[in-house]
């Protein structure tokens, strides 16, 4: 199966979601007419992402009475798309959220699991954290989706790989920090050697996409990129500007890269589970609970 | 003038305040722009000291802008040096950005006048308020944003008048030390004449900060940089090389100033209180 992924990295109108869905439409005519099969947009692309106070203001309800999503899922009769968004809980709380559309359907929705709350992160106060990641089925494939700081976190991608992920998409709303003698800022170059780890450790396809524009201070660097399972980079986007970078992916080269170096094959999942388990109650023990 | 012991890690600590200035110069344009026309405006007001740090930001400026759309401003007292005033407008012609110079002294020579017992400290912060002003008002007038020029050992020393020089609408080199200033001055073209006289406030004449403030931009970026940046604890800097006096002095000094540093502190009364739990970025709906 060989398909065409677009990685569109757009800027946004802090807290304006008409402002962006109209991005969104405009982007999505550039990738259709570019043969686009799935296009992925950046964490938070319908809001910003510095939202604070304007988290609950600017919240959906993901179905297709939404204004924002009626356009959104009609556009995806034609091509799959990657929006994020903020998700309103019916109990009034709000998480960060990733939706996959497709054939004018919501195909899967991942919540946000972890909230980075330091440095300059202030997540936790304004959202409440999702608590599940699963892979799912998707006419290219099957698909993991994370956000920003849950691939810091190496159990969310492995996760993922357990549940049988081919194509990892990555969204992040990721400021530049961390400026030395280097060619890019620190936040850049971690980004870019755990996703090209990931591709390596899990013979996965890694695409990710950043924003670019800045809030308040904060540059978001962009840079977007896809790695294939033998964890070759594909295709990169430029630092800092809004655009669309495309590369086919060959679903056939996890079959290649396994035959090669059959990891997963071989990935004890019942050890690691038992021997978490087994960490865990030892902590609870010692400590009262797991640390 | 504190000169701390060479050791390994203090030269570690130069070697890690190095920048890639091109990057940031890419970062720092885009930030200038992006912060002058989201407020639907396109131009930009700089205070022209002559000195490097607003002689860096009108070179930004006018790559961000466009040299038309830039206006420096050169407001001398009638101490201030004529190299000042000249080396101002080398950048200015330099960069063939607008200018315009306003005198200061018959605006706050009155005031000083008023108070005979007024010290130095005072009719220094009056002058850093009038050229406020002065900059304010033409921010009106030539309908632009007023770029700060704050870089960041200043502004955790507090070297610095309250309302005077720290009011901008936006402060692009306030995150690079006085040594970064420097590099990303000669990645743009700054005049080098300007890069490496003594830096001066031009409060009297023959006047230099590091006199002032009793130690040297470089020792105070280093041990700066290793407590804030990468968060050395202040015994972990003493054991690095620097003397102890050194570190406790630079401590308070960023610790008395942190006033400086904030918006004037709110009384909490309400439920939803503007600067507690009103919180929106500057940029909301932009």
């Amino acid at each position: 199966m060989r398909f065409t992924l677009g990685l569109m990295q757009t800027n946004t109108v802090l807290g304006d979601l008409q402002a962006n869905l109209d991005t969104h439409l405009s982007a999505i005519d550039v990738a259709r007419q570019q043969g686009v099969d799935l296009l992925c947009f950046p964490e938070l692309s319908l809001t910003g992402y510095y939202l604070k106070d304007l988290a609950g203001e600017v919240a959906l309800r993901p179905d297709p009475s939404d204004p924002v999503f009626s356009p959104l899922l009609q556009a995806s009769r034609d091509l799959d798309l990657v929006v994020g968004f903020v998700d309103q809980h019916p109990r009034h709380h709000y998480m960060i959220a990733s939706a996959y559309l497709s054939e004018g359907r919501i195909a899967h929705i991942h919540h946000k699991c972890y909230l980075p709350t330091y440095g300059i992160f202030d997540e936790g106060r304004h959202f409440a954290a999702g608590n599940r990641v699963q892979a799912f089925d998707t006419r290219f494939g099957r698909v993991g989706m994370l956000n920003c700081e849950d691939f810091w976190h190496a159990s969310m991608p492995y996760l993922l790989w357990a549940d049988g992920a081919e194509l990892l998409l990555l969204m992040s709303a990721s400021p530049a920090r961390g400026m030395s003698s280097a060619d890019r800022f620190g936040s850049s170059a971690w980004v870019e050697h755990v996703s090209k780890a990931y591709a390596n450790l899990f013979s996965v396809y890694v695409a990710h996409t950043n924003r670019v524009g800045l809030e308040d201070g904060l540059a978001f660097w962009g840079g977007s990129l896809l790695f294939d399972p033998d964890g070759e980079q594909v295709a990169q986007a430029p630092l800092w500007d809004e655009a669309l970078v495309t590369a086919e992916v060959d679903l056939s080269q996890i079959r290649r890269t396994r035959l090669r170096l059959p990891l997963l094959r071989d990935e004890r999942f019942d050890l690691t589970a038992a021997t978490l388990a087994q960490i865990i109650d030892k902590q609870e023990e010692a400590y009262g609970h797991p640390v | 003038m504190v000169t701390p012991s060479k050791s390994l890690e203090l030269n570690l600590m130069r070697e890690k305040l190095q920048i890639n200035t091109s990057l940031v110069r890419e970062v720092l344009l885009r930030f200038i722009h992006d912060e002058v026309t989201r407020t639907g405006l396109t131009k930009g007001i700089v205070g022209l000291s002559g000195g490097i740090d607003s002689s860096l930001i009108a070179y930004l400026a006018a790559e961000a802008l466009g040299p038309a759309s830039v206006l420096g401003v050169r407001m001398p007292y009638r101490r201030s040096s004529q190299e000042s005033l000249d080396h101002a407008q080398l950048v200015t012609d330099a960069l063939g950005i607008q200018q315009e110079t306003v005198d200061i002294t018959p605006m706050v020579d009155p005031l000083i006048e008023r108070f005979p017992e007024m010290d130095q400290v005072r009719s220094g912060n009056i002058m850093s308020r009038q050229r406020m002003i002065i900059l304010y008002d033409q921010s009106a007038a030539f309908g632009g944003l007023v770029i700060g020029t704050s870089n960041k050992t200043e502004a955790l020393l507090g070297y610095s008048t309250l309302f005077g020089d720290s009011a901008a609408a936006m402060q692009p080199i306030a995150d690079l030390y006085k040594m970064q200033v420097r590099q990303l001055a000669r990645e743009m073209g700054v005049p080098p004449e300007i890069i490496n006289k003594p830096p001066s406030a031009d409060l009297w004449p023959g006047q230099t900060d590091e006199d002032e403030i009793g130690f040297s931009y470089d020792n105070a970026d280093q041990l700066l940089f290793a407590i804030i940046d990468l968060r050395y604890s202040p015994e972990e800097a003493v054991k690095m090389g620097f003397p102890q006096a050194f570190v406790e002095r630079v401590l308070t000094l960023v610790r008395r100033s942190h006033y400086k540093r904030r918006m004037p502190i709110i009384a909490k009364l309400s439920n939803r209180s503007i600067g507690h739990d009103f919180l929106y970025l500057r940029d909301w709906g932009t």
